[in-house]
């Protein structure tokens, strides 16, 4: 069986708002998703590679080449808010 | 002339032999959206003065003695894609005024074909869904029952077809986004090999299954499209390199001394005898037409659900991380610090079933559970993959039905998404392997379309068209309309 | 009872490629903000990475400079979690299957030589930088650097002192350099050092550990570990323990403090980046490399002293760093291989002072090698001695001509005309009877008078061995 989902901690990983009466009806759906995993379980995988990708095939490298221009104006106009080139965010305390 | 009636090849020849101009075909798909979409919403932007301005450029093209089936060839592009300068939206509040600064390659590579955008078409927010419910931009309804889904998450390209709104729309498939709403929607779609078709530009949902296609009335004219979509690019790592197969030639090819392979496990419980009837019937149709029925089995088939339903949350929870309202999407009001910003930007600008994923994902990656349900998950994909391998050994196409039951109603299945889920498990295991399939019309249950798909080997796209081709040069299931767009 | 401390060092040294890891983006530093930064390096929606060769072939090189196993086959990883200088939301690096396993670093520290193995080197990005400037309350991004390639070089826990740590990042900061792959500017960031600092009772099982950050230089270094280790102590003989979290240095305070803001239960999530396939690095590649590698720090070192017959410490100094020695090489070389040890002392000594003095770097000095050749030339000739060549170098350092075109418009040329000097001296002996008694009474030292007095007569221009010669022959007349 599954573990219950602590589901403050995931929405915390995902940086995501769930309040305190949705936690119930939220954390139900996310077990019940998670309780399809269990036949996972059951399968015998010994020996078995994890397949991260479809085909394979190997990475392929770029040459280190400069082809990217200056794009920042362009680009900042769909920004939220900028200032002097920045990007503004609340103040980032270290 | 009913230009919507036509499909896109016999478009072209319209165009070609001047019958009409881009313009006026183009004009003629604006004004049928204006008038029908109303009822079925399949439309999140409609680009008028764009597409005016691509067709006549493409008229000009065409006058300057260009020629090109595709040239000046209306289409609809799912708002999966980036369109430069265009709202492209993903279905999201998160993005609903995001101008994407740059064309997927994709679009780009249409584009430079000669065809004009439409606009962008809804889907289920991120593409997760399969009913396109999952809209911040309102739900799209079935053509052929308004109070049906048209299937999803590429349910606004599906339902823009089939109520004759666009001659082809592209969409993406993760995990049966083209095929499910294809079948419900009763038009043509493939999903073509991984890494045949660019993902740059192509909205991230679950990287290492996401795939583009083509939609369309006919498999000839997935043919054509997925000819100019597909191809090499620099900017994806995971695109196949080398050429791509040729679409085209080989769509007359006879049937004969085909090997269809049935799957014993697409056949079992679950699966609705109207559906099951009508994908036996596209079998007995190919067999007259001199292929053979052999039945294989695919194992692994009911562990494919759960193993997508951890690896597609996983890759999607990190990859919907980088809407944090720093430097484009929806910001929150007024944040009161970093984290508040954070939190309430993505809270308010994510739906429920993507909040959800993001959750299930972050769930299934973190300390303690990674290796109990990831990398299982990922051990499972490839026996699934090798479960293909095998059955490839005796059959050269699988058929098989693409989803348990033809469309269900508005709202039936949104308040349990393990039930929405369920519905995906005969078009997962095709994404899980990496694997081409088409989804083809076949038929029709209480006036809802019922569709059939057929799965190939790696990069067998040719053959898959060519056999759904032969399907359809015998049977007329693609080219019917809902009455009330017709 | 005695202490033990123990230190392993994780080095990030930001790679000297013109592109980004994952896009074609400059990473030339200094910049306007944002200036340099890609749809990719945004993290935009639909972007998609694609790893640069330079990247491979630099991580290769180091692989094979420190001794390692270069690894067939290396995976790159999804590191999760929200900062705004971090555009994905993840960072792409390795994990489970880096690109370099193993290797050594071999230090020396009190004249023994010690032996510090390697655990790893990862490629990964990196971030950009926050600018806490006041902008209302707001702080600002520029993600110019976000991207740029960095080598994650992890020593494995064997150094036992400050000395060990600063000797350690010493070396690796000179051999990154020596390979073309990081400039080594510690200022800007290129050569970042982060400790992990513990101590226990010798003999003891490792005690906890604490990482210490934000250190950016090699003295800063050696203070964070001794103010780590004394706070340890301290924590532990009063009876407490010590935590295992993260510290930044606080150079002004000569401290560390805790940054509790990292420490909230950070589960990154790593999982392979599936955006990007695995990177297979063939045995072709390797030998591609291999055959391009650059001369390292201590076969050079080996190769100064039996070539040019340079004592041990002469050849560290001039294989210090790969500017110095290629500037040493030159110099020699234009001077036809003849005097290396003069060579050697002018680039140590006079040149070597200037820089500190104008604090300049040797490639930017304004007498480059042709020059320096020049000069140590009319002194190898004897066309100036060497107390006159530094008066030219001075000349040279602030102007663009030859040693040549001075020692002509200042007249500098040595005098070496047996007759001239003999006269010279004479007179100067003429001029100073008193002393002359005195010297033949037995004061020898007032010889060295007698020398100056002819050196200031010449304005120093008479060739001084000469000088001394027929002085004593005349003084004994």
């Amino acid at each position: 069986m599954s573990d219950q989902i602590d589901v403050h901690k995931v929405a915390r990983l995902g940086a995501l708002a769930v309040s305190d009466d949705e936690v119930a009806a939220v954390g139900q759906k996310l077990n019940a998703i998670v309780g399809l995993f269990d036949q996972l379980a059951a399968i015998n995988t010994d020996g078995v590679e994890p397949m991260a990708h479809p085909l394979d095939q190997v990475q392929r490298l770029r040459e280190d080449v400069v082809t990217e221009a200056d794009i920042h104006e362009y680009v900042q106009q769909i920004a939220p808010k900028v200032e002097a080139g920045l990007y503004l965010v609340p103040k980032v305390i270290e | 002339m009913n230009f919507h009636q036509m499909t896109m090849v016999q478009l072209a020849e319209q165009l070609r032999n001047k019958s009409v101009s881009s313009v006026e075909l183009t004009q003629y798909f604006l004004d049928r959206m204006t008038q029908f979409d109303g009822q079925i919403n399949s439309y999140i932007t409609q680009t008028p003065e764009l597409a005016l301005a691509q067709a006549a450029a493409a008229d000009a093209r065409r006058a300057a003695g260009e020629d090109g089936l595709l040239l000046g060839m209306p289409l609809a592009h799912k708002d999966i894609f980036c369109t430069k300068d265009v709202i492209t939206t993903c279905a999201s509040k998160m993005l609903a005024n995001f101008k994407a600064p740059y064309n997927a390659t994709v679009v780009e590579k249409l584009n430079a074909a000669g065809m004009v955008t439409l606009g962008k078409v809804n889907m289920d927010e991120f593409a997760m869904g399969s009913t396109t419910e999952n809209s911040a931009f309102g739900v799209t309804r079935n053509p052929w029952s308004l109070d049906a889904v048209p299937g999803g998450s590429s349910g606004g390209s599906a339902a823009a077809l089939a109520a004759g709104l666009a001659p082809v729309a592209t969409g993406t498939d993760t995990g049966g986004s083209i095929r499910q709403p294809a079948a419900f929607c009763g038009v043509t779609g493939i999903k073509p090999t991984y890494g045949s078709v660019s993902r740059y530009g192509m909205i991230a949902y679950a990287s290492s299954l996401d795939q583009g296609g083509p939609m369309a009335k006919t498999a000839e004219d997935c043919a054509h499209l997925l000819s100019a979509m597909a191809g090499f690019d620099e900017r994806d790592s995971t695109c196949a390199e080398g050429e791509r197969p040729d679409y085209v030639t080989g769509l007359n090819d006879s049937v004969k001394g085909l090997r269809i392979g049935l799957p014993k496990e697409y056949f079992g419980e679950g699966l609705s005898p109207e559906v099951k009837a009508a994908t036996m019937a596209v079998a007995t149709e190919l067999e007259k037409q001199g292929a053979t029925l052999v039945e294989v089995s695919l194992p692994n088939t009911s562990a494919a659900m759960p193993a997508y339903y951890v690896i597609a949350p996983a890759e999607a929870s990190s990859n919907l991380s980088r809407y944090d309202g720093v430097r484009f999407g929806h910001r929150c009001d007024n944040p009161k610090d970093l984290k508040d910003m954070y939190i309430r930007s993505r809270s308010e600008g994510f739906g429920a079933e993507v909040k959800r994923r993001i959750m299930v994902g972050a769930y299934v990656l973190s300390a303690g559970y990674y290796d109990a349900y990831y990398l299982k998950a990922q051990r499972v994909r490839r026996l699934i993959k090798q479960d293909f391998v095998d059955a490839f050994d005796q059959c050269d196409v699988i058929l098989g039905p693409v989803a348990p039951t033809p469309a269900w109603k508005l709202g039936e299945k949104t308040a349990d998404p393990t039930a929405m889920y369920l519905a995906d498990i005969y078009t997962i295991p095709v994404n899980l392997a990496g694997l081409p399939a088409i989804a083809l019309p076949a038929g029709f249950s209480a006036g809802l379309p019922v569709g059939v798909q057929l799965i190939g080997n790696y990069f067998s796209e040719p053959k898959l068209l060519n056999v759904a081709h032969q399907y359809q040069q015998a049977t007329n299931h693609h080219i019917q309309m809902p009455a009330a767009f017709a | 009872m005695t202490w033990e401390t123990v230190i392993g060092l994780e080095v990030h040294a930001q790679l000297a490629t013109n592109t980004k890891i994952f896009s074609a983006a400059s990473t030339a530093f200094g910049a306007m903000p944002n200036t340099q930064a890609c749809l990719v390096d945004l993290g935009m929606p639909g972007v998609l990475p694609v790893l640069n060769k330079g990247v491979v072939d630099m991580a290769i090189r180091f692989g094979l400079a420190v001794g390692a196993t270069v690894a067939e086959k290396s995976v790159f990883a999804r590191k999760n979690y929200f900062y705004p200088d971090l555009p994905k939301g993840y960072q792409i690096s390795q994990f489970e299957l880096p690109v370099v396993l193993g290797g050594q670093i071999t230090i020396e520290v009190d004249g023994k030589e010690k032996v510090i193995n390697l655990t790893r080197a990862h490629l990964e990005e990196d971030a950009g930088k926050s600018l806490h400037e006041d902008f209302e309350g707001y702080s600002g991004i520029d993600l110019n650097r976000a991207g740029t390639p960095l080598l994650e070089i992890v020593s494995e826990p064997e150094m036992r002192s400050p000395a060990e740590a600063v000797a350690y990042a010493k070396k690796l900061h000179e051999l990154v350099q020596y390979l073309g792959i990081c400039d080594g500017n510690m200022q800007e960031g290129s050569f970042r050092v982060d400790a992990n600092v513990s101590v226990r009772r010798p003999g003891a099982p490792f005690g906890t550990r604490a990482e210490i950050k934000n250190v950016n230089s090699f003295k800063f270094l050696e203070r964070a570990i001794m103010f780590e280790v004394e706070r340890q102590i301290d924590v532990i003989e009063a009876g407490g323990q010590v935590v295992q979290e993260t510290r930044l240095y606080d150079a002004a305070k000569d401290e560390t403090r805790s940054m509790r803001s990292k420490e909230e239960a950070m589960d990154y999530r790593y999982f392979p980046c599936p955006d990007l396939l695995p990177l297979i690095i063939t045995p072709a590649m390797i030998e591609v490399v291999k055959a391009e590698m650059p001369e390292l720090p201590d076969a050079k070192r080996a190769r100064f002293m039996s070539q040019y017959g340079l004592n041990d410490y002469d050849a560290m100094v001039l294989t210090n760093s790969r500017e110095i020695a290629d500037y040493y090489e030159a110099v020699v070389a234009a001077t036809g291989g003849k005097d290396a040890k003069i060579a050697a002392n002018w680039v140590m000594g006079e040149l070597n002072a200037r820089l500190n003095n104008d604090n300049l770097s040797i490639s930017e000095s304004p007498v480059d090698a042709q020059r320096m050749a020049g000069l140590i030339a009319r002194i190898l000739d004897n066309t100036i001695s060497g107390k006159i060549a530094k008066d030219v170098f001075d000349a040279m350092w602030t102007s663009q001509d030859s040693a040549d075109a001075i020692i002509e418009s200042k007249g500098l040329k040595q005098i070496t005309d047996p007759v001239a000097i003999a006269a010279m001296v004479r007179g100067v002996i003429d001029q100073f009877p008193e002393q002359l008694a005195e010297y033949k009474g037995g004061r020898d030292k007032l010889f060295g008078f007698f020398v100056g007095e002819v050196m200031k007569a010449t304005k120093g221009k008479a060739n001084p061995g000469q000088v001394n010669q027929i002085l004593k022959d005349e003084l004994a007349k």
